[in-house]
């Protein structure tokens, strides 16, 4: 848990965030996240994320699969209980292909299903910090962290002058946790939001 | 912009020098039949098989170019728009490719018998006293490969040219102007079905599976159709970054050949499965009428290439192209382009060639000159047609669509 203080400001136009966040960058803030209500395509690279390593996990996943679907089965059919069946011998590699492969697609679906929530951190039973209400309606919202070397009233002035539609500051935690929606957590209290 | 293609001398040279090759070839194939004094039943079924084997896979890559663009015609796609006078020059050559596939698998029936009156490429020609070849005879026969060949070669020639005048013609059209769309699009559908009639089934049972007529796969044309496809994609690739090269296709960008790499890679995967599924099933069901092709071809003469073309058309594609900086560069796609090219025709040769020839199977100066000359044919016939019109398609509804797209 580490709780921070952030700036947020809440744009009601693409067009208007593209610049900003540039903007934003470029002033040398650091950009905590950008929620948007779908997609918008370059925003990425806007904001200077990298790609992540999720399809090189896939890659080990589907291995981890195929070498286990192979070991596994070979294991049972040539060693611990091996029978015949159909004239076929005990190594019997191609009646095995179908169930490998369909193990490699398993253990690099399902894994890189838990990569991918992991990395956005979210994951049923998770709870994160919503900076807007209508961030998932139709504002785009940009959070910006604020350190102690950051003075509050510039970086909200700054962030109005990119066109913002509304700014406001919030203490709020930065990474998820377990916790029920229904409920506040004690910090959020205390903040009162 | 620079939206013409001028032919270089040297692609013109090199054209011209690939299809000298290959008639001298031809020329050679010819003089070693006729004045060889030992030339054996073999030597001749060889002759015809290599001539077959060419005329068939290039003629098959050249029909997938039509049925890549009505897909995507149909599909309303806009991917394939940026670069979409490629495929349209490819598939608008289909009648040359036809033509000599036509002219080759006729003669074949025709007139081709080795010394004992049997025809050993086509063995349906001549069913004897055969009762499986007897049984076949109502759907294989003379007439019914005339008239599907000559039906096929035609239809597809007239799409194949269709498709690329209306294209052109949509550069003249008014601005925005859909009809000639929905007109492609309509005629998209009806190619399908042709496609699905002939290329997709018929075809290949008549020209491919029926070198060996005693065996029979349901998978086949499906198969066939598969290599025929990721050949086509490597193929419309080389050309794509042939002309980056050359300065032209400047809306061409690296997120265009991304998804050119992205089929190469995706329908390799698709063709393996084909392959084992065609494979898996005979395997296991282990029938003594099903199983002498694999015998032949897995554990017999032809192993060699049985596992090559596991390794190029599977192992090397899913190993080198699988990453996206892999298929964002221009040298990793053109090199895979390359190989799967030869993986599939190495595939369609061990479809052809252990009917007739047994365990003589050679890949030679005959069979490395007769590839040239057809690869000398397509980088002319396509080159020639690529230069006479605009490159870009201009006013196409869904060039910009094309130009801003993402991979």
């Amino acid at each position: 848990m580490a709780i921070k203080k952030f700036a947020v400001a809440a744009y009601d136009d693409e067009e208007v965030l593209f610049p900003a966040v540039k903007k934003v960058r470029s002033s040398g803030y650091k950009i905590h996240d950008v929620y948007t209500p779908f997609a918008v395509h370059g925003l990425d690279e806007a904001m200077g994320l990298k790609g992540t390593d999720l399809h090189i996990a896939g890659f080990i996943y589907g291995l981890c699969g195929t070498s286990t679907a192979v070991g596994f089965i070979s294991w049972i059919f040539t060693s611990d209980w091996p029978i015949i069946y159909g004239g076929k011998p005990h190594f019997a590699l191609p009646a095995w292909i179908p169930i490998t492969f369909e193990l490699t697609v398993l253990f690099a679906a399902v894994g890189m299903t838990l990569t991918f929530c992991y990395l956005n951190q979210i994951m049923p039973g998770v709870k994160k910090h919503i900076f807007h209400p209508r961030q998932s309606d139709d504002m785009f919202v940009m959070a910006i962290e604020i350190n102690s070397h950051m003075s509050e009233q510039e970086t909200v002035a700054f962030l109005k002058a990119t066109g913002a539609k509304e700014v406001n500051v919030q203490v709020a935690e930065a990474g998820w946790w377990y916790g029920r929606w229904d409920k506040k957590e004690p910090y959020e209290l205390a903040a009162g939001n | 912009m620079n939206d013409r293609f001028e032919i270089p001398a040297r692609l013109k040279n090199t054209s011209m020098f690939l299809i000298a090759v290959g008639v001298l070839t031809l020329i050679g194939g010819i003089a070693c039949l006729l004045m060889g004094h030992n030339s054996t039943d073999v030597d001749k079924s060889r002759f015809w098989a290599v001539l077959l084997h060419d005329s068939v896979f290039f003629t098959m890559i050249t029909g997938c170019c039509i049925f890549i663009q009505a897909a995507v015609a149909l599909a309303q796609g806009s991917w394939l728009v940026a670069y979409r006078r490629v495929p349209e020059a490819i598939g608008a050559n289909i009648w040359v490719f036809g033509g000599i596939a036509t002219v080759v698998t006729f003669l074949i029936v025709f007139c081709y018998k080795d010394s004992h009156g049997i025809n050993a490429i086509y063995p349906w020609v001549t069913p004897g006293n055969d009762k499986v070849l007897l049984g076949k005879a109502p759907f294989l026969n003379k007439g019914m490969f005339v008239g599907f060949t000559l039906v096929t070669v035609g239809l597809f020639t007239f799409f194949g040219n269709k498709f690329r005048s209306l294209s052109i013609a949509q550069e003249s059209a008014p601005k925005n102007d859909t009809k000639i769309y929905w007109k492609v699009f309509r005629l998209s559908g009806l190619f399908l079905l042709v496609y699905g009639l002939t290329q997709m089934s018929t075809i290949p049972w008549l020209w491919i599976m029926s070198v060996q007529a005693h065996w029979y796969s349901t998978l086949f044309s499906w198969y066939t159709f598969a290599s025929a496809f990721v050949s086509a994609f490597s193929l419309i690739l080389l050309w794509v970054v042939y002309l980056k090269n050359q300065g032209n296709l400047e809306l061409v960008n690296k997120e265009h050949i991304h998804d050119l790499g992205k089929f190469m890679f995706a329908f390799s995967i698709f063709w393996t499965y084909l392959w084992f599924a065609q494979y898996m099933l005979i395997w296991y069901s282990n029938q003594p009428d099903e199983t002498f092709y694999f015998k032949m071809r897995q554990q017999g003469p032809y192993s060699i290439i049985f596992y090559a073309n596991f390794i190029i058309n599977f192992c090397m594609p899913i190993l080198i192209i699988m990453s996206r900086p892999s298929k964002r560069n221009y040298f990793t796609v053109t090199f895979m382009a390359m190989v799967i090219i030869f993986g599939h025709w190495l595939d369609f040769f061990q479809m052809i060639m252990p009917g007739p020839l047994g365990e003589n199977w050679h890949i030679n100066w005959y069979e490395i000159g007769i590839f040239m000359g057809f690869a000398g044919i397509m980088i002319f016939c396509v080159s020639r047609t690529l230069s006479k019109a605009s490159l870009v398609p201009a006013n196409n509804l869904l060039l910009k669509e094309a130009v801003v797209h993402l991979s």
